[in-house]
């Protein structure tokens, strides 16, 4: 059998609603991944003794084990418990594996700003709260914004691992249509256009508010 | 009589202070009285930056009382923040935040710490701009200024929060020499004005010029205190003769 390369332009449209669900979870991995990422971050340059090591020990195992891993453990490994569906599950899964590695990046811009910013919002009578609000997280977050760029896109490409647990995604349409005729080439190139184009948007966006961000930098 | 009034604005006592097993300050007894312009001098590493940042408790002190006014001020969040709102710190290194306008940086005390409505908040910071001579660049980045002109930034942004003491941390030290100038004549019209401030720094003729006292420090401890004819002129301690000798030519 011979590859036949137009079916990569005649079938391209039907991949859509499989894209939308690619972009649906790995955009709500990465919302979870943010917010759950900057708590742990803050667990993890806590001085509360307790709260810096449960926070460590998140990050050490999440970063220490496979991402199919942890989602078989939400989808399968969970079921004796609570039987959630695979959707929810891909989120779940990879929403806590994005935290460890958001945190890490949080973690690392905020010690990246100099303490004497710390000190001089204290030195106005900040609290530590409002002076992390007011001047240390606007500074590390524009810091944070290439390496969040990076994650983000792994997190795209990560989604993918979805399709083991039948989420009907990019990949595992692409499957089932190449088992249907066994033109695997043709539709895995297709699904592979599709992540191209959604990382590639995806840094020319977060290039572009990188560059909006270093106006005021010398 | 060099001090101009009887009222302390901050005494310290019996501070001491140790980084490890280095002892930066041993049992230091100092008072400010208002209005006064204080100088520290000594070599580096004898603590006078490390007493300057324990009596704002940006280093944390292991014995000895901080007072301010009459009251003495606990270690407690609180209290600390209070005082921090009366006392004004410049440090060496400006330390400006970059992602605000320099408008934003002086304002931003007033506003989010003491909660004043924004356009009067504005309207001193533009009359604190004025006397820094810095008003035209009220919309620039940090980034865009000079050394000389952030640090003016940095004492406009204190004096914004209306302190009765200022700190200076050896202010003109991160400066390129012709920039010193600049700084050091705001300062300057800031003791006219009756401001009380605790300097550290190693302007010599700013000492001789400005200071109603100078401190010299040496090993942790203040070693000679006076009037800056005095010290200047006819010093009793060899190591302040000693420290003049090499810093004056």
């Amino acid at each position: 059998m011979k590859y036949d390369f137009s079916i990569i332009f005649t079938k391209f449209p039907i991949f859509i609603p499989a894209a939308i669900e690619t972009l649906k979870i790995a955009a709500a991995a990465i919302l979870v991944g943010v917010i759950f990422g900057l708590i742990i971050a803050f667990g993890r340059l806590s001085k509360v003794k307790i709260i810096y090591y449960i926070s460590t020990l998140y990050v050490t195992i999440i970063r220490g084990t496979p991402i199919i891993l942890q989602l078989f453990i939400v989808y399968f490994g969970l079921a004796n418990i609570v039987r959630l569906d695979p959707y929810t599950s891909a989120i779940l899964a990879f929403g806590a594996h994005n935290a460890a590695y958001i945190a890490e990046i949080f973690r690392g811009s905020i010690l990246s700003i100099d303490k004497g910013q710390m000190e001089a919002a204290r030195s106005i009578g900040m609290t530590n709260f409002l002076a992390m609000r007011r001047i240390i997280l606007p500074q590390a977050f524009k810091r944070a914004v290439p390496t969040l760029g990076n994650q983000f896109i792994i997190a795209i490409k990560d989604s993918s691992l979805a399709s083991t647990i039948a989420v009907r995604e990019l990949l595992l349409k692409s499957q089932q249509l190449g088992s249907s005729n066994f033109r695997f080439m043709e539709y895995l190139l297709i699904a592979g256009i599709y992540y191209l184009i959604i990382t590639g948007v995806l840094s020319f966006f977060v290039n572009k508010l990188e560059k909006r961000l270093a106006v005021n930098e010398r | 009589m060099a001090r101009r009034s009887d009222k302390i604005i901050m005494r310290v006592s019996g501070i001491s202070k140790s980084f490890g097993n280095n002892k930066v300050l041993h049992d230091i007894d100092l008072t400010v009285y208002e209005g006064e312009v204080v100088v520290v001098i000594g070599p580096s590493g004898s603590g006078k930056s490390t007493l300057l940042r324990c009596m704002n408790f940006l280093e944390t002190n292991e014995s000895g009382q901080i007072y301010f006014g009459e009251e003495l001020v606990v270690h407690k969040e609180n209290a600390i923040n209070n005082m921090r709102q009366n006392v004004g710190m410049v440090f060496q290194h400006f330390y400006l935040f970059p992602h605000m306008t320099v408008l934003q940086n002086i304002i931003e005390g007033p506003t989010q710490v003491k909660k004043i409505k924004k356009q009067q908040a504005i309207a001193f910071a533009e009359e604190l701009l004025d006397k820094v001579e810095l008003l035209d660049k009220k919309d620039i980045y940090p980034a865009m200024l000079s050394g000389g002109q952030k640090q003016r930034v940095a004492i406009a942004r204190a004096l914004a929060m209306r302190p009765k003491l200022m700190l200076f941390d050896e202010p003109t030290s991160a400066l390129d020499p012709e920039l010193v100038g600049d700084v050091l004549t705001v300062m300057n019209q800031l003791a006219k004005e009756g401001m009380t401030m605790l300097v550290v720094t190693h302007e010599m003729s700013f000492a001789k010029e400005v200071a109603d006292r100078i401190i010299f420090m040496d090993e942790g401890k203040i070693v000679e205190e006076g009037k800056p004819d005095s010290f200047f002129i006819n010093p009793e301690n060899s190591r302040v003769k000693e420290f003049l000798s090499r810093i004056i030519k």
